[in-house]
């Protein structure tokens, strides 16, 4: 019983991780139809400009993540303008490429940097333990959990009450008809890439806090895709669900199996859905069907 | 030049076929070939500070992966991202054959590609309801499953997760170490790596390439002229896997061993980068791109070795990264048709020349 609440937290917390970094991809799904494999890089970025501010400049943290989100901002308005606006229209193939050559052009910026041994950053979540249902739970864990639901909130309501997340969700829904009445698809498109940067730096920095700012932080990026396609590739509730699923599977076969199973077991679990379910659980059934 | 200005000119179907049409083509045939000959020699002899033997055996391998998954991807219009794991199953296929069974080498290359294809055959079947980037992230997913079949099956693995092959032995002849078996091997390759590219350029002129290629451009339209898409797709997986097969068998009995880690989604995004730099729907594209990915970023980290010394050795994998990706990158957003429309560009000026067009 210990155990399985242990690994329920585990689960949770991972998969509220995950939601965040999947919020980031649907956004730029939705917005912009393009599928970005460098989810995982923005990740590791986001994680590491804190660590630069935080631990290598001395920064207080407040300020530190501050200037990552500006850092993450800027970042993907760029990316936007110079890698991705090129390609409107092409072949998905070669948008899923240029974001493939994205991913590896960070992932190698960071590691040349700072090299591949994971980095000391003093813990920022406490790190005490709580006594639950006779199991310890951690509780940087637990403030994570909270942390990424306060943050999913924050995002929900932002697309549901501003004025430039309802314009996001006009261009996502049609990009013609959100020209003709005068939203600028261009700043949605900006904007769609500022906010993943930004939510995936949340995401990077809690990682990097409850496991370590180490370059294998990108592997995480790659369980974005059993999330997003679990929960509908345009749902933002859709990650929710999806990251707190595929993060309690994990979990699960991790602590009653076996660690190996646990890395394949989200993809076996990403191909049964898209052959009974491939538009997800949340997603809109338009999916092209051949 | 033969091609006169205006274009080529052709007085039967049959002559506009042909593999090769104009006689500039086949001069350029016999340049190749002049030079395909003397490669060895070169890299050996003069270019030996740029070239080596070995790094030109490897891409005479990963050609054959390329053109395979340029079928797949350039002419069918079928995105995957698990080409590595069909060169792994290729790889271990040959080597259980080799080394399990002890068969001869030919037979259990020619049993890992037909066991590739098929398999490939099956992981394609998602193709049939899947589009793009759902098809995508499914390949992705079956990549994924067959690494992990490969690293946990035990009976494959001699020591850690690799299988050891021994030195090639076909009948009485037996490869020899190093330096000479590096000669002996590029034969061996090249004779594949032409042959692969000749069924390639075959196929795609074809019927089934023709109906490869209008599922590519649009499958409801290609259904409706009689097309059997699902036929087109499902085959297209099953020759592009063949192609990884063999490449994977050559790869296993070249480096004299299998491992699961050489095959990871890297390897799949690197085969893909290759298409995509080559030139998607071009079989000489896809040499091309073999060619260039393979080699540039080697070239330029040794370039960089010399000029920054050996310090810079901890930090050239990091650079190789950011390099690989670059080139991607800067392919896709300035000549997303790749390297192949770079050459007809180039054709094109000097036949023109001095007219711009």
């Amino acid at each position: 019983m210990s155990d399985f609440v242990t690994f329920t937290l585990y689960g949770l917390s991972d998969g509220a991780i995950l939601a965040l970094a999947a919020l980031g991809f649907v956004l730029i799904f939705k917005a912009t139809g393009v599928i970005n494999f460098a989810q995982g890089e923005l990740l590791l970025i986001g994680a590491f400009t804190v660590y630069t501010f935080f631990v290598i400049f001395q920064m207080p943290f407040v300020v530190a993540t501050l200037l990552g989100v500006v850092v993450a901002v800027a970042l993907g308005v760029v990316v936007e303008r110079l890698v991705l606006r090129p390609l409107v229209g092409e072949n998905p193939i070669s948008v899923i490429m240029v974001t493939i050559g994205l991913a590896s052009v960070l992932k190698g910026a960071v590691t040349l940097f700072f090299g591949v041994q994971p980095q000391r950053q003093p813990k920022i979540l406490p790190s005490g333990s709580l006594e639950f249902a006779g199991a310890r739970l951690p509780l940087d864990r637990v403030s994570a959990i909270v942390i990424a639901a306060v943050v999913l909130l924050a995002f929900t309501v932002f697309f549901r009450y501003s004025r430039h997340g309802i314009a996001m969700r006009a261009v996502a829904d049609d990009q013609q008809a959100s020209l003709t009445v005068g939203i600028s698809v261009r700043r949605a498109f900006a904007l769609a890439w500022a906010l993943a940067a930004v939510s995936a730096l949340i995401g990077g920095v809690l990682l990097g806090d409850i496991e370590a700012v180490s370059p294998s932080l990108t592997a995480f990026g790659l369980l974005v895709f059993p999330v997003v396609i679990l929960g509908g590739l345009d749902s933002v509730p859709g990650t929710i669900v999806g990251g707190l699923i595929v993060g309690l599977t994990k979990n699960y076969i991790n602590g009653f199996w076996d660690g190996s199973y646990a890395e394949v077991g989200p993809y076996v679990l990403l191909l049964l859905i898209l052959l009974v379910r491939p538009y997800g659980l949340f997603g809109q059934t338009r999916i092209e069907r051949v | 030049m033969a091609a006169s200005s205006t274009g080529t000119y052709f007085t039967s179907y049959r002559a506009e076929s042909a593999l090769r049409r104009t006689k500039a083509e086949w001069a350029r045939l016999a340049l190749i070939a002049g030079f395909l000959l003397a490669l060895p020699s070169l890299a050996t002899g003069p270019l030996h500070q740029v070239l080596e033997l070995h790094v030109i055996n490897m891409v005479l391998i990963v050609v054959i992966g390329a053109v395979g998954l340029n079928i797949l991807i350039g002419y069918t219009g079928q995105i995957s991202l698990g080409h590595g794991g069909f060169l792994c199953v290729g790889a271990f296929t040959a080597g259980v054959f080799y080394q399990r069974f002890d068969l001869p080498a030919p037979v259990g290359i020619f049993a890992a590609v037909v066991f590739t294809a098929a398999l490939g055959a099956f992981f394609g079947l998602p193709a049939l309801r899947l589009k793009g980037l759902y098809l995508a992230i499914a390949t992705l997913a079956s990549q994924t499953v067959i690494i992990f079949v490969a690293s946990q099956w035990s009976w494959l693995h001699d020591q850690g997760e690799t299988m050891n092959l021994s030195r090639l032995r076909i009948g009485g002849f037996e490869i020899a170490a190093r330096g000479a078996g590096h000669w002996q091997w590029y034969w061996i390759l090249l004779v594949f790596a032409v042959l692969s590219v000749y069924a390639g350029r075959n196929l795609v002129r074809s019927s089934v390439g023709r109906s490869f290629m209008a599922v590519r451009d649009q499958d409801i339209a290609a259904a409706a002229i009689g097309v059997n898409v699902t036929r087109a797709k499902v085959t297209s997986f099953a020759v592009s896997s063949g192609f990884a097969g063999l490449a994977g068998a050559l790869w296993a009995h070249y480096r004299g061993n299998a491992t699961p880690e050489t095959f990871v989604l890297e390897t799949s995004i690197l085969f893909v980068a290759m298409v995509i730099v080559g030139g998607l729907g071009s079989i000489a594209g896809a040499v091309y791109g073999a060619a260039f990915m393979w080699m540039v970023p080697e070239l330029i980290t040794k370039a960089l070795l010399n000029v920054g010394g050996s310090e810079w050795t901890s930090r050239v994998p990091h650079l190789e990264m950011i390099f690989f990706g670059l080139l991607i990158m800067l392919f896709l957003i300035f000549e997303p048709r790749g390297l192949d429309r770079i050459w007809q560009r180039t054709k094109d000026y000097f036949r023109f020349w001095p007219f711009r067009y």
